[in-house]
């Protein structure tokens, strides 16, 4: 360990209202969930903070449920709960799927998807299935209540969003999906690798994708998708998708390697997800 | 601080943001539990809480507050896993064997390979290999402990 604990503040609320209060009165305060990237942080000396809020008392926010056809996950759902939810299981297996890639099994039972969510980072496992499900942000806050955001519009840079300093996610919300879902991460190992290129995708008559780690923030590819909506070669979709991302060389990877494996991903989520859509229409 | 370690409730003085690794190590001076590579990869310093296999380099104390801890030293030194990966010979240097069996633990008797190779995915092992791992796992309910 090379911080020194004894001089940080961690704060156990005993309510939301309470966990609100201690944002409003110290915006910089860092939200604690499962800890699976703070404490790397912590442990290689780079903390992100001074003042500490545990989440994990509010047990109400680790709630998965359905109302109206809506699914809502709750910021403190563990990757563990989601992979054994059934809700989950029945609407969104693209979600267990990259849920299951998180990691081993001891990181898939701390980590939580709101923690997925915050952390920001373009290599997150579950941010392309969001960007796709075209789910929900649900932010709280004591000043402003409870304010709804797009997925899709929720970063604005590398590890930058749209959330206040005083906001903390409460919630994921997905509405229905129509269509055959899918999900595709590559890395070195499939249990405990940080992704080099991920992929998520819906086929309908309005195909959607997303790729991870191919650029500052996940990426919706609106261009690639009109493409295929058009009914253009998949050929012609990975010419288009190649000019639509922007992989960086890194400890992980190189660009050359990422612009490769997305176009693979692309021609993989065609071949396998065509087979249902024949079917159902 | 109050938690229960290997069924034995413990009041532990530290500082909140401690990590649960090193403060099995160094407060209950339970040094069974390894720490590795310190960053939730490696799996040398699984124990259970409530039951839940965690990297303890990763979790902070003030999160373990209350909860049952159980870790290596609380099985014993005769359970069947431990027997196994003795018998089998499933470990060489012994670093990573203890995160191996807390990982091991929660699946229960005779586990499919499938469903080991799973439990085991976040636990690395550098000079075993995972045969021998893997196959003490899975005999391990098959034969009671010496008495």
């Amino acid at each position: 360990m090379r911080t020194a604990l004894s001089a940080f503040h961690l704060h156990r609320p005993r309510s939301l209202t309470d966990a609100l209060r201690v944002m409003r009165e110290e915006p910089a305060t860092v939200p604690l969930a499962g800890c699976t990237d703070v404490f790397v942080a912590l442990n290689a000396g780079t903390p992100p903070g001074t003042h500490y809020l545990d989440l994990t008392p509010l047990g109400g926010l680790a709630r998965i449920a359905e109302k109206d056809g809506v699914l809502s996950i709750g910021a403190l759902a563990t990757y563990t709960a989601i992979i054994k939810s059934r809700l989950v299981r029945q609407q969104l297996p693209m979600l267990v799927a990259a849920a299951r890639e998180v990691g081993g099994a001891q990181i898939q039972n701390r980590g939580t998807l709101g923690g997925n969510v915050a952390n920001a980072s373009p290599a997150g496992d579950t941010l392309p299935v969001l960007a796709v499900a075209e789910a929900v942000v649900v932010l709280r806050s004591a000043a402003d209540g409870e304010r709804r955001v797009p997925f899709t519009s929720f970063y604005t840079g590398y590890r930058a969003s749209v959330r206040h300093p005083d906001e903390l996610i409460v919630a994921l919300e997905f509405p229905p999906v129509e269509g055959k879902q899918w999900f595709r991460k590559v890395g070195t190992r499939a249990a405990q690798a940080i992704s080099k290129v991920m992929m998520a995708g819906v086929r309908s008559s309005r195909p959607r994708l997303a790729l991870g780690s191919v650029a500052a923030t996940v990426v919706r590819l609106p261009r690639a998708e009109a493409a295929l909506a058009g009914g253009a070669s998949i050929d012609e979709a990975v010419r288009i998708l190649s000019g639509e991302i922007t992989p960086i060389d890194d400890i992980r990877s190189t660009a050359e390697y990422r612009l490769a494996v997305a176009g693979n991903l692309l021609r993989a989520y065609w071949r396998d997800t065509a087979v249902t859509v024949l079917k159902s229409d | 601080m109050r938690l229960t370690v290997n069924g034995t409730p413990v009041e532990v003085d530290a500082p909140p943001m401690k990590r649960l690794l090193d403060v099995l190590r160094e407060d209950c001076s339970l040094t069974g539990t390894k720490e590795g590579c310190g960053e939730g990869e490696c799996g040398a310093c699984t124990v259970l809480v409530d039951g839940v296999a965690v990297a303890s380099c990763l979790v902070p104390f003030a999160q373990a507050a209350g909860a049952s801890i159980t870790t290596i030293e609380g099985l014993g030194g005769n359970h069947p896993l431990q027997v196994a990966f003795m018998r089998e010979v499933g470990a060489q240097c012994g670093i990573c064997t203890p995160g191996m069996i807390m990982a091991a633990l929660p699946l229960g008797p005779k586990p499919s390979l499938a469903k080991v190779k799973d439990a085991l995915a976040g636990n690395l092992c550098r000079c075993t290999g995972y045969e021998a791992i893997y196959r003490a796992i899975r005999s391990a309910w098959g034969e009671q402990a010496p008495t």
